[in-house]
């Protein structure tokens, strides 16, 4: 006889129930934490806690913790893969995610060295432009395909340094919930990463209007859901990110990142 | 030994005796009514509205200008529509030509462009002269040369121009901040839909006139005149592709959320409460001058003003003393004045804003400090101020008051001047005063905010990026990161 398990909400470092006590099943079975937006508010201050402390940590540092999260993927690569519904395209995507925590894992110390800039400016100053995490990120995955697109929104975003609070895809939310138990067990300081399943419409539109998120990623929206997202998100110029679900590049990385300049004079 | 505002005065008399040295005003020609600027030229708005702009520092009227309606948008826009197939498709060395020209004829036309914009928006003919014009001539002359060279900017990309641009610009600093929008636009590829700010409307309209002068091809340019209605037909045009906005939050805020759903691409330059952080090792002299610099610059008329004075415990009573008595030193007055520090207040109602936000800091039971100074008897006018006793709940410690209004705090360590410098909803700008390298690279680490000036204030420069953090906008504008949101890069 198995020993089965409880699926719960990824908050704070900890595997927690709803604090609602509710859950949903998605596919008619597996009971899943039906998150409320009393769930959602302990993750974004939980989020906000953790940022000084991981946008401050080295980006070799960053870069390491990254690449253990795609270590503990692989060596993981069966059982998601059963979780994808079996056979070599659902083996394929859990490769793609491993691929995509490797690749961006090699980014956090290249990131400033290509989107920083030294600035010639007309007069005796030292000026400089870096890129900086913006901060506490919503990230609002698209239903399919269900591990390697979330990990193409959480990858970039984690690895400018930002702290993310992830809804996981309402249709499939296993492989996401699944998936904190990865970053659990990556060295990640608790609430970098925070993983919460439910209704999208009871979380989506606190996450969008909630004053202390910084960025909210919506290539899991519908349009309607952009708009109403895109509304909410001006109470505190939030920006919205929106680009292709498939894609890797630096400039996904940079889509979650500030750039600060710095002067100073020179002289004697 | 505390100085008294009497002697204070005292001294200002002692040391400083100026004989009025105004600047000639008989070169620049304002004609009495202005149109719009639509398809390159000059066109008699549909609407047949005109409203005065005045002159703050006499409150006499200088020239009318269109107040441009839906249609009136509606034109400029396919204007620009229309101009954006050649414009696109020119070779990108002859729109860069056509850019270094618009430039150079900025600097050719530079007393001209100064005077008029001291006129019309109230700030001293030295900043004007010596910071606007040369500033945004530089602007023009910076991104005129990446409009060929687009595909070195961007790695891996295809860069292409997004279309028609609406853009929306402040008044505190009305050319300057029309370069820092059309320069990039343009050199992108992209055309523009210009709407200036309703106090400052003036060397808008000089401006169409060197884009003609230039001749920059028919729509490349477009500028409407108008309030914030006509803003907003401008940024809700289904014609236009990309949003350029530099104002207060309230409004980008109202923008924001107006173009939820549109795809149009935005970005936004709001406002700021920038803390300028002195440390006990500073040079106090040069800090002094920083912090005047930094929120008595254009009567305290910019976003990213060092509006409040942290200052570390230790040193905030000499350093006040200093400030006082340099405070005492600034002249106030006719901003056409070539030894004028302090110009007019923009505008009626941006002085009633002022004094506002002021006793809200008496009530609150801030200490204000004015030197005594003579305000002239017409226009709009507002002394230096400083506040202390000030806490970081108060109105004039949390909101942009937008004029020479400074609000004093201290702190005692690293940590905590950081703590109260991000405690704020904006993130636009920051100063770190000390002599400490590594203080001043930490510092600037922790500070949340788009610019950080270390031992210096209120620079600016075509190449440095400028924006900020959190509430005060998103975006870069300067240098090659202010490209991109005139690109499309996917």
């Amino acid at each position: 006889m198995d020993v089965r398990k409880t699926y719960k909400l990824f908050v704070n470092g900890e595997f927690i129930r709803s604090e609602s006590g509710r859950a949903y099943q998605p596919d008619g079975n597996v009971n899943v934490p039906r998150g409320s937006r009393k769930d959602l508010r302990d993750a974004v201050r939980a989020a906000r806690t953790a940022f000084n402390g991981w946008a401050a940590r080295t980006a070799m540092n960053r870069g390491q913790i990254l690449y253990r999260a795609a270590e503990m993927l692989d060596s993981r690569e069966a059982q998601f893969t059963d979780l994808l519904g079996g056979g070599a395209k659902a083996k394929r995507e859990v490769e793609q995610a491993v691929e995509t925590l490797v690749w961006y894992a090699g980014w956090t110390d290249k990131l400033p060295q290509i989107a920083g800039t030294v600035n010639p400016v007309a007069g005796p100053y030292f000026n400089f432009t870096l890129p900086e995490p913006t901060g506490v990120v919503g990230i609002v995955a698209p239903g399919q395909p269900a591990l390697a697109g979330l990990m193409r929104r959480i990858a970039p975003a984690l690895c400018g340094g930002n702290v993310i609070v992830a809804l996981a895809p309402e249709e499939t939310p296993l492989p996401a919930l699944t998936l904190a138990e990865v970053f659990a067990t990556s060295d990640f300081p608790p609430g970098v990463v925070n993983v919460l399943s439910g209704q999208r419409r009871e979380l989506l539109p606190w996450l969008a209007a909630h004053m202390d998120v910084n960025a909210i990623d919506v290539a899991g929206c519908t349009p309607d859901e952009v708009e109403a997202v895109e509304a909410a998100a001006a109470g505190n110029v939030k920006r919205v990110i929106k680009v292709s679900p498939t894609e890797s590049s630096p400039y996904l990385i940079t889509a979650f990142m500030e750039m600060k300049t710095v002067w100073h004079p020179i002289g004697v | 030994m505390a100085i008294t505002k009497k002697q204070s005065a005292q001294l200002a008399k002692q040391v400083f005796e100026y004989a009025p040295a105004p600047e000639a005003i008989d070169h620049v020609k304002i004609q009495p009514r202005y149109g719009l600027f639509i398809g390159g030229k000059m066109v008699e708005p549909h609407s047949k509205k005109h409203f005065p702009t005045i002159n703050p520092a006499t409150e006499k009227k200088l020239a009318e200008v269109a107040e441009a309606d839906a249609l009136d948008v509606d034109r400029a826009v396919k204007s620009a529509a229309k101009a954006f197939d050649s414009w696109s498709r020119l070779a990108p060395s002859q729109r860069s030509r056509y850019i270094f020209r618009i430039s150079r004829l900025i600097q050719e036309r530079a007393r001209e462009l100064a005077v008029i914009e001291t006129m019309d928006g109230g700030k001293p003919i030295k900043e004007s002269r010596d910071v606007d014009i040369p500033l945004a001539a530089a602007h023009f002359f910076y991104y005129a040369g990446w409009a060929d060279k687009l595909e070195w900017a961007f790695p891996n990309r295809k860069p292409k121009p997004l279309g028609v641009a609406g853009q929306i610009i402040p008044w505190n600093f009305p050319l300057l901040m029309l370069a820092w929008k059309i320069a990039p636009a343009l050199a992108a590829g992209n055309t523009v839909v210009l709407k200036p700010a309703e106090t400052t409307p003036l060397s808008a309209m000089l401006f169409a006139d060197i884009c003609m002068q230039a001749e920059l091809p028919p729509g490349v340019v477009n500028i409407v005149t108008g309030a914030g209605k006509t803003g907003s037909l401008v940024v809700s045009h289904p014609g236009v592709k990309k949003v350029a906005f530099t104002g207060s939050t309230e409004v980008g805020k109202m923008i924001q959320k107006q173009l939820a759903g549109t795809g149009k691409k935005l970005t936004l330059e709001l406002g700021g409460k920038a803390a300028n952080i002195v440390f006990e090792d500073a040079p106090l002299d040069q800090a002094v001058e920083g912090i005047v610099n930094g929120i008595y610059f254009n009567q305290g008329h910019v976003c990213c003003a060092g509006s409040r004075l942290l200052v570390q415990e230790s040193i905030a009573e000499p350093l006040m003393e200093k400030l006082k008595r340099r405070l005492s030193t600034l002249r106030l007055g006719d901003p056409l004045d070539k030894n004028t520090d302090i110009g007019a207040i923009n505008s009626r109602a941006q002085l009633e804003k002022i004094q506002g936000l002021v006793e809200s800091g008496l009530q609150e039971g801030a200490e204000l400090y004015q030197p005594e100074c003579q305000l002239p008897e017409k226009g709009f006018w507002f002394p230096p101020t400083l506040f202390t006793n000030v806490s970081q709940s108060y109105r004039i410690a949390r909101e942009e008051i937008f004029g020479p209004v400074l609000s004093v705090l201290t702190f005692r360590t690293p940590a905590e001047a950081v703590e109260k410098a991000n405690n704020t909803p904006y993130g636009l700008s920051a100063g770190v005063w000390t002599d400490k390298g590594s203080r001043i690279l930490w510092m600037a680490e922790h500070l949340r905010a788009g610019v950080v000036w270390a031992n210096t204030f209120n620079r600016f420069d075509p190449t440095s990026p400028f924006g900020g953090y959190k509430e005060s906008g998103f975006g870069r504008e300067g240098g090659i990161h202010g490209l991109a949101p005139y690109l499309d890069l996917n």
